[in-house]
């Protein structure tokens, strides 16, 4: 299912879009795979596998830890493809996050025509504003890969009109300032943002991230976002579990969680 | 250079989340502001002249010359307040954030010296100051840590990916995320995302303004060749800059090499690395194949950095100026060299273009048919090298070690 489809099925059922995020190759490649797969089976509309980078400034300690042990284990860019090629053949709709650096390396059009083979609908850029994106964006067009930018509380309306401009499929909205990893309560600044983007354009869905943890708080950000984004709460099920069985069904047991309350707004 | 958007040529420019753009749009407008209002120009010379001793001098090395057969000039940076060219940058910039009325500055060190000067300046400037710190730099460097803590300064240091200067860098870049409105980012190279390569190279340019004109008068017309180190490159763009237009004044830039570019244990982004983006600008850097940052290693902490500044990566690309490697055992040659000839013991940053500058000698003299006259930036003193240096030559007695680890 393209990213559209996704969030106009979610829209037809008044709910929000689940999006559940993994490191890919945390802790092993088989194992990203066995997690993304339950994932999706427990609930997620959307697997946002994360390439992991060296040096992830936009991410909090739990991302950076699972990428660390992704990194050490000696996962490559060309692992990633191929776990985003088995969780997409399991039925799951999958986007890619990433750091730009390995996309450059990779060769930006190779990047994108291999991602799209591979059964990825779209590409979140954390790192990549539009301003320095005109290969990319040309990329994505001709191998019609779905492209989130992100915007932030602090990003102008002049700059939330440009960011739009150059999204397809969905915008993630960053709930706050600050880095990934889950927060006690949801921020106040994420209600605001979406309002100020929805009125300079009404139709593209909006994904709300950062320190999302469990169900109520899924509900509570499902209120106002057409989706839900869902990281270092789901990696750290499988980073804190002492065996692996208890963290795979902690990690089911909170996409469950989340996927009820994302329909629960 | 740069374009609008920081861009030289294909370098440069802005890779960071969106959260930042506003920051980076406020500072670029306060920078612009700033650089045409003379009360802030005369507040910045003024501290410049007054508080950290510029400008510094150019000495004609006379016994270094003898030994290199060349004449030798040194743009004694080493003499500034805090013991580098670092304190112009951390002035202006530290100027800069009370100008944006933000009470609290950040920054990210290596070695702990850009760690001192942020700390010098938030102290002398009322700023509020965090510094952030690699934690295995932190037991290298321990009596900086103290020098920072003296000067009210908070250390943190900052235990995930290979606990030094990138990961400092990273950690800094997380907070200023999260504290925008409150805090200046005080990047202590010319590198990251614009305006930053830009702002920085502007505060440090004055060494080669001072230098160009303290040539003119001393010798009556410019040097043949200027070298300068090059880690993240501030103090090289800093000399370089004024010189850029003079076509016959060569610009050589000295990277480390650590145990040599081949070893792959090395710090040369320019001669060892490739193309790529790195804490918010596209220039070079040490990466694998699939684009991960390679750590990097050198005897210097000050040039142990896996990326470099924007503008080198554009003048290297165009050929205004060459960069090489030198080893550390080549530094480390050179900063005896100039300890025993000159009495000046220099930063082991500097070191590497002192040993650079040895290298190029012989090529420049057949290339003139004469001895020719080569300016050195002397970018730093070298006390706190001294345990490093003293460990190196094995003239440390087992007893005098004050650094834990520093002799192993």
């Amino acid at each position: 299912m393209s990213i559209a489809e996704t969030f106009a099925k979610a829209k037809s059922e008044n709910r929000s879009v689940l999006v559940g995020c993994m490191p890919a190759g945390f802790p092993t490649v088989d194992h990203s795979i066995e997690q993304m797969i339950a994932m999706h089976e427990a609930g997620c509309d959307v697997i946002e596998v994360e390439l992991p980078y060296s040096d992830p400034v936009m991410d909090g300690p739990v991302i950076q830890k699972a990428s660390d042990i992704a990194l050490a284990n000696g996962v490559r860019t060309r692992d990633t493809l191929k776990i985003i090629d088995a969780v997409s053949s399991a039925g799951a709709t999958v986007v890619l996050m990433t750091y730009w650096n390995p996309i450059e390396k990779y060769g930006v059009d190779a990047f994108a025509r291999d991602l799209a083979a591979a059964g990825a609908t779209g590409l979140i850029t954390p790192d990549l504003i539009p301003d320095e994106a005109a290969e990319w964006i040309a990329a994505a067009d001709a191998h019609k890969i779905d492209r989130t930018f992100l915007v932030a509380p602090s990003s102008t309306d002049e700059r939330i009109a440009l960011t739009l401009a150059n999204c397809r499929g969905f915008v993630y909205a960053t709930a706050l300032m600050g880095v990934t990893g889950a927060r006690k309560t949801v921020s106040s600044q994420a209600p605001d943002l979406v309002r100020r983007i929805r009125a300079i354009d009404p139709e593209m869905p909006v994904g709300v991230g950062l320190g999302v943890g469990n169900g109520a708080q899924a509900a509570e950000v499902a209120a106002f976002a057409d989706g839900v984004i869902v990281g270092s709460a789901l990696i750290r099920c499988v980073l804190e579990a002492p065996e692996r069985a208890t963290g795979l069904a902690n990690l089911r047991a909170l996409s469950a969680e989340l996927a009820e309350g994302v329909r629960r707004r | 250079m740069p374009d609008l958007a920081g861009h030289f040529g294909r370098y440069g420019g802005r890779f960071v989340p969106e959260a930042l753009v506003k920051a980076l749009d406020e500072l670029d407008a306060a920078y612009r502001s700033a650089k045409v209002d003379p009360e802030f120009q005369a507040t910045f010379q003024d501290l410049l002249l007054n508080y950290a001793g510029t400008p510094s001098l150019l000495y004609r090395a006379t016994r270094l010359s003898e030994k290199l057969g060349a004449e030798i000039l040194l743009k004694r940076e080493d003499l500034n307040h805090t013991g580098a060219h670092k304190v112009r940058n951390v002035l202006g910039q530290a100027l800069l954030a009370k100008r944006m009325g933000k009470p609290r500055v950040i920054a990210e060190t290596g070695a702990g010296q850009h760690g001192v000067a942020s700390a010098t300046a938030a102290a002398l400037l009322d700023l509020e100051c965090v510094v952030y710190m690699g934690e295995t730099d932190t037991q290298r460097q321990a009596l900086n840590v103290a020098r920072m803590r003296m000067l009210g300064a908070t250390v943190i240091p900052v235990t995930n990916g290979s606990r030094t200067l990138k990961d400092a860098l990273n950690e800094a870049l997380r907070d200023w995320v999260s504290t925008v409105d409150t805090t200046h980012y005080l990047l202590g190279t010319a590198a990251g995302p614009h305006p930053f390569p830009e702002l920085v190279r502007d505060f440090v340019g004055g060494i080669g303004v001072e230098a160009r004109a303290q040539c003119l008068e001393q010798i009556g017309r410019l040097p043949d060749a200027v070298a300068a180190c090059v880690g993240g490159g501030s103090n090289a763009i800093g000399i370089f800059h004024a010189f850029v237009p003079d076509e016959g004044v060569r610009l050589y830039g000295f990277e480390a090499g650590g145990d040599g570019v081949e070893t792959g244990r090395h710090a040369a982004s320019i001669t060892g690395g490739s193309v790529g983006v790195l804490h918010g600008n596209r220039t070079y850097l040490l990466q694998d194949e699939d684009g991960q940052t390679i750590e990097s290693h050198s005897i210097s902490a000050g040039l142990d950095y896996p990326g470099v500044g924007p503008e080198h990566a554009w003048l290297n690309d165009s050929g205004r100026a060459v960069y090489e490697p030198v080893t550390d055992s080549e530094a480390m040659a050179a900063f005896q060299l100039l300890c025993r000839t000159e009495g000046i013991i220099p930063a082991i940053e500097s070191s590497h273009a002192l040993a650079g500058a040895a290298k190029i000698v012989p090529r420049l003299r057949e290339e003139l048919g004469r001895t020719p006259t080569i300016v050195i930036n002397l970018s730093g003193r070298g006390d706190k090298d001294v345990h490093t240096a003293g460990a190196y030559f094995g003239i440390l007695d087992q007893n005098e070690t004050v650094v834990p680890g520093e002799n192993t």
